[in-house]
């Protein structure tokens, strides 16, 4: 029953003979890479909670605007009424926006702390 | 009832191709890993559209509509939490989730947490959440055939929980895969091409959705009615009725008035072409309420019932252990993101095309609305609004996309069940993998045939109602935040889960008077995730802060791994242990 869980390891992508040390630093966990990691670790949840901060705002805002001011929901755009065109139709696009400039994002924070650890300018 | 045959012969082509692009599959599965996560090798397109598969279930392509046809603009908030689900999953889950390197969710609670025991109660959760989204698939199934070839109740549950379980056991996640990609297009087709024929006739006749009256039915049309109903009637003219209205035998005779009736079951109503449908109570009887925002699903405060919807499917989607067990098949945390993108965009094409037939419900099929069995609109939509060869083999389209709704789903899930019994209550061998899903199959049909069956929709909402009060909140706090322990965990997703649990169970055995105490325990019971996902989440923050001297000492590493991009030689993939 104690007996260590199995795991395969990946190595990491090969670059030439030299070893970095902040990379060494990364995988050992000192206090540097240490900090590297929470730093990263922050960007990300910090533009994670951003992004969903604007989509909660949004969203939360249709039922109870349209909860206090009835009118809104009344108005017709092309034929169709606001409160069917924004929920059935453009929220989806929104979500859709929202998750591709977070990839962008993400992807480029990733990109920065790789830097950063190989000491690549 | 010339489409029968047609129809029969579709959900029969439907089956048999799940059946055929499994056995494809089969050929393809060696080793264990192959069964739980296909060896993490799925791209993001092939990934995605797997995903689209699996979820869109029998709530989404017979659910969705229904519920917009019965209740209006309130319930256009289930599609859109469905998508956005995936959004909150992306944001916060995708990528950690792959690069932890764990192959069902159980596991990730012990990779990240270090406790054995967290990881059974893990385990617990996820078959919970999984058997009560089975049984509204099974409940969908048992309907479906019903509607469509006249077939008993239980023969639906029985065929698809068949079906599955010969796929799941033989093939496993690889196999599955394959099936699953398919059959989201099937859906799509078979959804947006009866869609888009319907908008052609609903532009041609054009109608008055928001009238101050309920809908009128185009041609004279009987209804027997299979359950006693409380119907609203707010025009009595053109309706004649033969069976038992509030406790009187009657036989051929008008409502007397405008007002509310309880009809007894067996009761058959007759209505004259051009006559106005009674709504069964509760759901929004004229057309100007059903066309306003604010009215809710049917019992009181409705807003809080949008709110607690808009919880439970937003941070449920997250906490579904057969979506999160496909993001484990991505080659690395960049693909999960990806796939999780794709499938935002896969959705929201999707869900277009259930609000269109919502709608077009209520103008082409009235008549549902009077016994409240509006999942059943979908599928008679085509055959009752476009008549001759044309609708027939509409209809059986739309047959062959909700067998295949099922059969995505269900599969998902099974093989979820199957993964996360097997590794850790059995062996984890591939034999014990299809032991464990023989018995995840056949435990839902009996559940599915005995619950009381809520809209298909309302019942997979609470199934994410229990999703986003236990998985949610272990994965959220497990992944950003470095002060959870495992007794702050364990105690989260105990409270969360016995308290949404309970209340699920509750709603979907019968659910609660909605007169008592001003209608607050009837909508919390119907709508748990509002006051549950808190509830849940301050349980973890809190035990966990008491508990901190248990911290796991090594999640520092736990944290670089999870977080630390592919290529710099931190990724560790688990297996089961042999």
């Amino acid at each position: 029953m104690t007996r260590p869980q199995r795991e395969r390891v990946i190595l990491a992508k090969r670059r030439g003979a030299r070893v970095i040390r902040t990379r060494v630093e990364v995988q050992e966990q000192t206090q540097v890479g240490d900090a590297l990691v929470r730093g990263l670790v922050r960007a990300q949840l910090g533009l994670a909670l951003r992004l969903a901060a604007v989509v909660v705002c949004a969203v939360a805002a249709i039922p109870l605007l349209m909860g206090m001011f009835p009118e809104i929901a009344e108005v017709h755009v092309l034929g169709i009424r606001l409160n069917w065109l924004i929920l059935a139709v453009l929220v989806y696009p929104v979500l859709y926006g929202v998750g591709r400039l977070y990839v962008r994002l993400a992807e480029q924070g990733e990109k920065d702390f790789v830097r950063v650890v190989d000491g690549e300018p | 009832m010339t489409g029968a045959p047609l129809t029969a012969a579709a959900l029969l082509a439907a089956a048999l191709a799940t059946i055929g692009i499994g056995v494809y599959g089969i050929r393809l599965s060696r080793t264990t890993s192959d069964f739980l996560v296909a060896s993490r090798s799925i791209g993001p397109q092939w990934n995605a559209a797997a995903i689209s598969g699996e979820y869109l279930s029998a709530a989404s392509f017979l659910g969705v509509a229904g519920l917009i046809a019965k209740y209006g603009a309130d319930a256009l908030w289930y599609p859109v939490g469905f998508t956005a689900g995936y959004l909150a999953l992306l944001l916060f889950v995708a990528a950690p989730l792959r690069r932890s390197g764990a192959y069902t969710v159980p596991d990730f609670a012990e990779f990240r947490l270090g406790s054995p025991r967290l990881r059974k109660i893990a385990m617990l959760v996820v078959v919970v959440i999984c058997v009560f989204y089975l049984v509204p698939q099974y409940q969908g199934a048992g309907l479906a055939l019903k509607t469509l070839l006249g077939l008993p109740v239980w023969v639906g549950p029985l065929a698809v929980g068949a079906i599955v379980i010969v796929n799941v056991v033989g093939g496993g996640m690889r196999s599955i895969t394959f099936v699953q990609a398919f059959q989201y297009w099937l859906k799509l087709t078979a959804i947006a091409v009866p869609a888009l024929a319907l908008a052609v006739l609903f532009v041609r006749d054009g109608a008055n959705l928001d009238a101050p009256l309920p809908p009128t039915v185009l041609q004279q049309t009987t209804v027997t009615v299979e359950t006693d109903v409380v119907v609203q009637v707010a025009e009595p003219a053109g309706i004649r009725i033969t069976g038992d209205v509030d406790g009187q035998r009657v036989a051929d005779t008008p409502f007397a008035s405008p007002g509310r009736y309880t009809l007894g079951r067996g009761s058959t109503l007759t209505l004259a072409a051009g006559a106005a449908t009674p709504v069964v109570a509760g759901a929004p009887s004229t057309g100007s309420d059903w066309i306003a925002s604010g009215r809710g699903l049917g019992g009181s405060h409705p807003l809080y019932q949008v709110l607690s919807i808009i919880v439970a499917t937003f941070l449920g989607t997250m906490g579904l252990p057969h979506v999160l067990v496909r993001f484990y098949t991505n080659p690395d945390g960049r693909a999960a993101r990806r796939t999780a993108l794709a499938v935002i965009a896969l959705l929201s094409l999707f869900y277009l095309f259930p609000t269109l037939l919502g709608v077009f419900a209520r103008q082409f099929v009235p008549q549902l609305l009077i016994t409240g069995t509006s999942d059943a609109a979908v599928l008679l939509l085509p055959s009752a609004a476009i008549s001759g060869g044309v609708g027939a083999v509409l209809a059986a389209l739309v047959a062959a996309g909700a067998i295949a709704a099922f059969l995505a789903t269900s599969s998902g899930l099974l093989v979820s069940i199957a993964g996360a019994l097997s590794t850790d209550v059995l062996r984890g061998r591939v034999r014990d993998f299809r032991v464990a899903a023989l018995i995840g199959g056949l435990v839902p049909i009996p559940l599915a045939l005995l619950a009381s069956s809520l809209e298909l929709s309302r019942s997979v909402g609470l199934a994410f109602a229990v999703a986003a009060s236990t998985l949610c909140p272990l994965l959220v706090l497990g992944i950003w935040w470095r002060g959870l322990t495992s007794v702050g965990a364990a105690s989260g997703l105990a409270v969360g889960g016995v308290s949404s649990g309970v209340a699920t169970t509750l709603a979907i055995t019968g659910g609660i008077d909605d007169r008592l105490l001003g209608g607050w325990p009837a909508a919390i019971v119907g709508y748990p995730a509002a006051i549950t996902v808190p509830l849940a989440f301050l349980t973890m923050v809190v035990v966990s802060r008491v508990t901190a001297s248990s911290r796991p000492p090594d999640v520092a590493s736990v944290f670089a791994r999870m977080h630390v991009p592919e290529g710099l030689g931190m990724g560790v993939e688990r297996l089961p242990r042999s």
